[in-house]
């Protein structure tokens, strides 16, 4: 089907401002392909059905809106963790800030380095899992991200990864467009760590690609930056497989618009998969959380659980798909959003949605939206409790059940950190 | 310790008289217990005083040893030393029991200018005085209320009366939901807080409770008022022949 002019015209002109890099013969191939699929399906419109809640104009500009960076003493997060750390300053790997890329049972590549190889195992995988999630909603960001991404690094575990790899994104430059790609692979039996921090760049494209095999474990913490302005597209597609477990919590603290979609398909028996995600938001925040998880396999467990608490104009938007295969007998799927409204003026949007084409299955979803219990409040101010502190306790209690994901106590006492410094920052007056 | 006089309470929401002249006073080291049937404006009494939302004060005042309660926020109330047992205790999923007496003692502890409680003072004490009334250590690290029975729930009140020493205790219904063991456990908790500077205002339906938690006065509501004073005999007296005859007398 032919695009409408107007959308064909906008994703030319996108197209135009970004550069293609070259690589290896596969590489190239994969980047094209995903040109030619970004092409055909065009940059994303109001009409679109997965875009109704989320404008995207600000993402499909040719030119990225100039976003300011944080005026503030940021405290780092995850600082008391062993962790290596790989360093991206708006877009771009910084050697000099990061950690020796060498860790056992794990290796590190820079995405350029490995795209220009003729042989490389990322050539099962770069493109190959955006493409799967690509069907049957459009993703064009991440074709986008396949096609045109500048830099990340890829990462293939074959055994217990004793510390977590930590990729921390810096956002220095008021106009800065980053598009990062990553590819990851969690051999079978293998454990990573994964977290990511900081708001990375004026207009921030990210796409992750992960394969776990079988009787893998892979745990993904991430912190999305606190700079107000900043613009976030971010793709996580996994594939998991037999035995596999995959456990995924976003923090989103700020941001003028972030649209996080996670892609997440069980093809192997007995896996577990749990994506959750905390957003707080005051002002001028749009936060849009779009995840699918498709069961194709016997006896998996899945859970989405999304968080959000809004106040003073604050939009959150969730997403989230079940789909359940023939055969897939014996799921357990579970879908849980809510969003705490502190004002009048904060507004959530919800679409949840189950699609099951087998007999044997147990999901549920769920969906509320309301203001803080003030029953609850009266009784904790009865014991004493100050009204902004019960406030925050209660606040904190709503997340709580997003926040328990994180299975490391010390990375959860992080992310809980940060919740109470913006809880804090942002009471009622 | 608590002098109420001549209170006037209506509905915020709506233009409906509840507390109509409410006087009392309960002196120090004693127990006091309101009776009254269905609707006389008991647990409105025990909310007003406790600050809770939704209620107008037209006329009167409520003083806790002298400085005026009406005036306090519910957390600056706790502070100056009055506490309700509620009838019905609010689950708050999400919390759990021992950060929020931890958060509430030194909350309190805080306003009042003096040192928080360290986390290993808090809990010593907190085991020591959970042993008593029979809350085990699950009970303490279950948020707060939440899948209690009636019986825990009404515990757990005592338990954070026994941890935040009031001054002034308000026990709205606690014997509601209890049976008789439950009752038993929970009067003990409330017998071994009773002390010199320390009242009790008892609200509740039946002279049961008041079997174990002996009033020094006993005080019948009807209509928004005290209508009549007495021994703990006036409590018998409603047992065995019910509010009307009470009520007719003072008519």
């Amino acid at each position: 089907m032919a695009l409408p002019q107007a959308k064909l015209d906008a994703t030319q002109a996108r197209i135009a401002q970004l550069e293609m890099p070259e690589g290896a013969a596969w590489s190239n191939a994969a980047r094209q392909d995903a040109a030619s699929r970004l092409r055909a399906m065009g940059l994303p419109g109001p009409r679109d059905e997965y875009w109704r809640f989320t404008r995207p104009d600000a993402l499909n500009a040719p030119e990225a809106p100039s976003a300011a960076v944080l005026d503030a003493e940021v405290p780092p997060l995850f600082d008391d963790i062993d962790r290596l750390r790989i360093v991206f300053r708006d877009g771009e790997f910084d050697a000099m800030a990061s950690d020796d890329l060498s860790l056992e049972n794990l290796e590190i590549e820079r995405l350029s380095d490995a795209t220009s190889k003729d042989i490389h195992w990322a050539k099962d995988l770069y493109g190959v899992l955006e493409t799967r999630g690509q069907t049957p909603v459009a993703r064009p960001f991440a074709a986008m991200n396949t096609a045109f991404a500048t830099d990340g690094v890829v990462l293939r575990a074959t055994g217990k990864v004793s510390k977590p790899v930590s990729l921390v994104y810096l956002h220095e430059n008021t106009e800065s467009d980053a598009i990062l790609h990553f590819v990851i692979r969690v051999e079978e039996g293998a454990d990573l760590t994964v977290l990511e921090s900081g708001p990375a760049a004026a207009r921030f494209n990210k796409c992750m690609e992960v394969e776990i095999a079988d009787r893998a474990a892979f745990h993904h913490v991430r912190a999305q930056g606190r700079d107000h302005e900043r613009l976030a597209v971010t793709h996580l597609f996994a594939r998991l497989g037999e035995e596999s477990t995959f456990k995924s919590l976003t923090l989103t603290v700020n941001g003028r618009l972030t649209r996080n979609e996670a892609v997440v398909e069980v093809t192997g028996d007995n896996a577990i998969a749990h994506i959750a995600g905390a957003a707080v938001g005051d002002g001028d925040f749009h936060h849009d959380d779009t995840v699918f998880i498709t069961h194709d396999a016997i006896n998996c467990e899945s859970r989405q659980v999304f968080k959000k608490v809004l106040r003073n104009g604050a939009v959150g938007a969730f997403q989230g798909k079940i789909l359940v295969k023939a055969g897939a007998q014996k799921t357990d799927g579970y879908q849980i959003s809510q969003a705490l409204l502190l004002d009048e003026d904060a507004q959530f949007l919800a679409k949840p949605e189950l699609e099951i084409y087998a007999d044997d299955v147990a999901c549920s979803h769920g969906s509320t939206s309301g203001a803080i219990d003030e029953e609850a409040l009266f009784y904790l101010r009865s014991r004493g409790v100050p009204s902004a502190e019960a406030q925050d306790l209660l606040t904190l209690a709503f997340l709580a059940e997003a926040i328990e994901e994180i299975e490391d106590e010390t990375i959860a006492d992080d992310i809980l950190s940060r919740l109470e410094g913006w809880l804090q920052r942002h009471r009622s007056a | 310790m608590l002098k109420i006089n001549n209170l006037h309470v209506k509905l915020e929401e709506e233009d409906k008289q509840i507390l109509k002249g409410v006087d009392l006073e309960v002196p120090a080291g004693k127990v006091h217990a309101i009776m009254g049937p269905n609707g006389s404006g008991k647990s409105t009494l025990s909310y007003v005083l406790s600050g809770k939302d939704g209620y107008e004060v037209t006329e009167g005042s409520a003083t806790l040893e002298g400085e005026e309660l009406l005036d306090l926020d519910p957390e600056e109330r706790a502070a100056a030393g009055l506490f309700l047992a509620f009838q019905y205790p609010v689950e708050i999923p999400g919390v759990g029991n021992m950060t929020f007496l931890r958060t509430a003692m030194n909350s309190q502890r805080k306003a009042r200018g003096e040192d928080e409680l360290s986390a290993a003072d808090f809990l010593k004490l907190i085991r020591e005085k959970a042993k008593s009334l029979e809350i085990d250590a699950d009970m303490l690290k279950r948020p707060v209320n939440v899948g209690f029975s009636g019986g825990e729930k009404k515990r757990n009140e005592i338990l954070q009366m026994a941890m935040l020493e009031p001054k002034m205790c308000i026990l709205d219904e606690t014997d509601s939901g209890l049976d008789v063991d439950a009752m038993k456990l929970v009067a003990e908790g409330v017998n071994a807080l009773r002390a010199e500077g320390r009242s009790f205002l008892v609200i509740t339906h039946y002279q049961r409770l008041l079997d174990h938690i002996k009033p020094d006065v006993v005080h019948i509501m009807a209509d928004g008022r005290i209508v009549k004073s007495g021994g703990p005999e006036l409590a018998l007296e409603v047992e065995n022949n019910g509010y009307h005859d009470i009520l007719a007398e003072v008519a």
